[in-house]
């Protein structure tokens, strides 16, 4: 085919167009996440001392570093779904949510007593957190790399990743409603071991998914 | 690009073809580089085209245009190489006196790539197929071509989008291969 035949075919082909990268971003992480939250509250639910723990700063920040974590990896996913775009800023907020835990470690190891500290890390149910952050991730994952994939990102692993990385941190968000464990100590380990699964998996996917 | 975005079809045109150049220097650059024969250029111009075309929602009004399509032709290219490495190349100097009939070659050539090109059409939906035949192939104005199909001129215009999606799935499945 000729290169001119192939611009007149393509102008010709001008009034279908895909549509804006926000509506996809919108609508297909809001099904991913509201399959995640149909999956929370029909298998776990919320833990019975959910609202009296609301004044406990542990448990709150729980959210904020979970949302924390949602946020940077939704924004860089964002960042990363047009071609050539510059993440710049973007990549460097997903430290934001490690840097956080790390401080409330260290805030935690202040307020506690040494004894208390490997209780707390172990935290009383670590698998579940292990299986179930992972689980929740699918669907809002899944909902990202096929609005990624509406996209264009240049390096799809790192797209992927990204998207990972917010899914992971909307299904923390979810799992810490239920969760026992409140100690900043047990997000440092068990929620970051979890998301690091989601984040392998999602540059994986994101290699082989997202190329166009 | 905006008027094209906003519904200009003959803006569109005119872009795609002041663009082509830009495209074409970006991908012989690449192809220098990779130690890529530089017949395939065109292609992946024409794959560039094509990819533009398809994701020009992910262009963001505010930004330059430039980063873009550079990034867009980036990327073919890197998918031209890959397909490349699979491929054994095989230097054809030796077979130089055999395959040395221009004009014959040249035409050949033609032939297969229309061959090429059908058995792609044939993957598509009659719809898709008889729409990109007549606007694509034919050249008939996307209206004329609705009136002969029977159809409407809207129901056109996305047969024929997705039959041009559709081919660059099979073009670049038949070409991973």
């Amino acid at each position: 085919m000729k290169t001119e035949d192939l611009i007149a075919a393509i102008a010709a082909d001008n009034q279908s167009r895909g549509a804006p990268m926000s509506r996809a971003f919108a609508v297909d992480l809001g099904a991913g996440f509201l399959v995640s939250a149909a999956l929370f509250f029909a298998t776990m639910g919320l833990r019975p001392t959910f609202f009296t723990s609301l004044g406990d700063p542990r448990f709150v920040f729980k959210f904020v570093f979970s949302l924390t974590m949602a946020a940077s990896g939704f924004f860089l996913a964002w960042r990363l779904s047009r071609p050539g775009a510059d993440p710049g800023f973007a990549s460097k907020t997903v430290f934001l949510a490690p840097i956080l835990v790390l401080l409330a470690s260290l805030a935690e190891m202040a307020a506690t007593p040494p004894s208390l500290w490997a209780a707390r890390m172990i935290g009383h149910n670590a698998v579940h957190c292990l299986l179930a952050i992972p689980a929740m991730s699918l669907a809002p994952l899944a909902g990202l790399l096929v609005a990624l994939r509406h996209g264009a990102p240049s390096n799809g692993r790192r797209a992927g990743a990204a998207a990972a990385l917010a899914a992971a941190g909307l299904a923390a968000t979810l799992y810490a409603m239920n969760c026992p464990d409140d100690s900043p100590f047990f997000l440092a380990v068990w929620y970051m071991i979890a998301t690091s699964i989601v984040v392998g998996f999602g540059w994986l996917a994101g290699g082989r998914l997202l190329r166009w | 690009m905006r008027a094209a975005l906003a519904g200009d079809s003959l803006a569109y045109k005119r872009l795609l073809t002041a663009l082509t150049p830009f495209l074409r220097r970006i991908c012989l650059k690449a192809c220098a580089r990779s130690g890529m024969p530089t017949g395939d250029v065109e292609d992946a111009v024409q794959e560039t085209l094509l990819a533009l075309h398809l994701k020009r929602h992910t262009w963001d009004e505010t930004q330059a245009l430039t980063p873009w399509l550079a990034a867009i032709a980036r990327n073919k290219m890197i998918d031209a190489a890959r397909r490349r490495g699979r491929q054994a190349e095989t230097d054809i100097a030796d077979f130089e006196d055999v395959l040395a009939a221009p004009g014959d070659a040249d035409a050949f050539e033609r032939e297969l790539d229309r061959r090429d090109a059908l058995r792609l059409l044939d993957q598509l939906s009659a719809k898709q197929r008889e729409a990109i035949e007549a606007v694509s192939i034919r050249g008939e104005s996307p209206r004329d071509a609705a009136r002969t199909l029977g159809v409407s001129e809207g129901a056109l215009r996305v047969s024929v989008h997705r039959g041009l999606k559709s081919l660059a799935d099979l073009y670049r499945k038949a070409t991973e291969r």
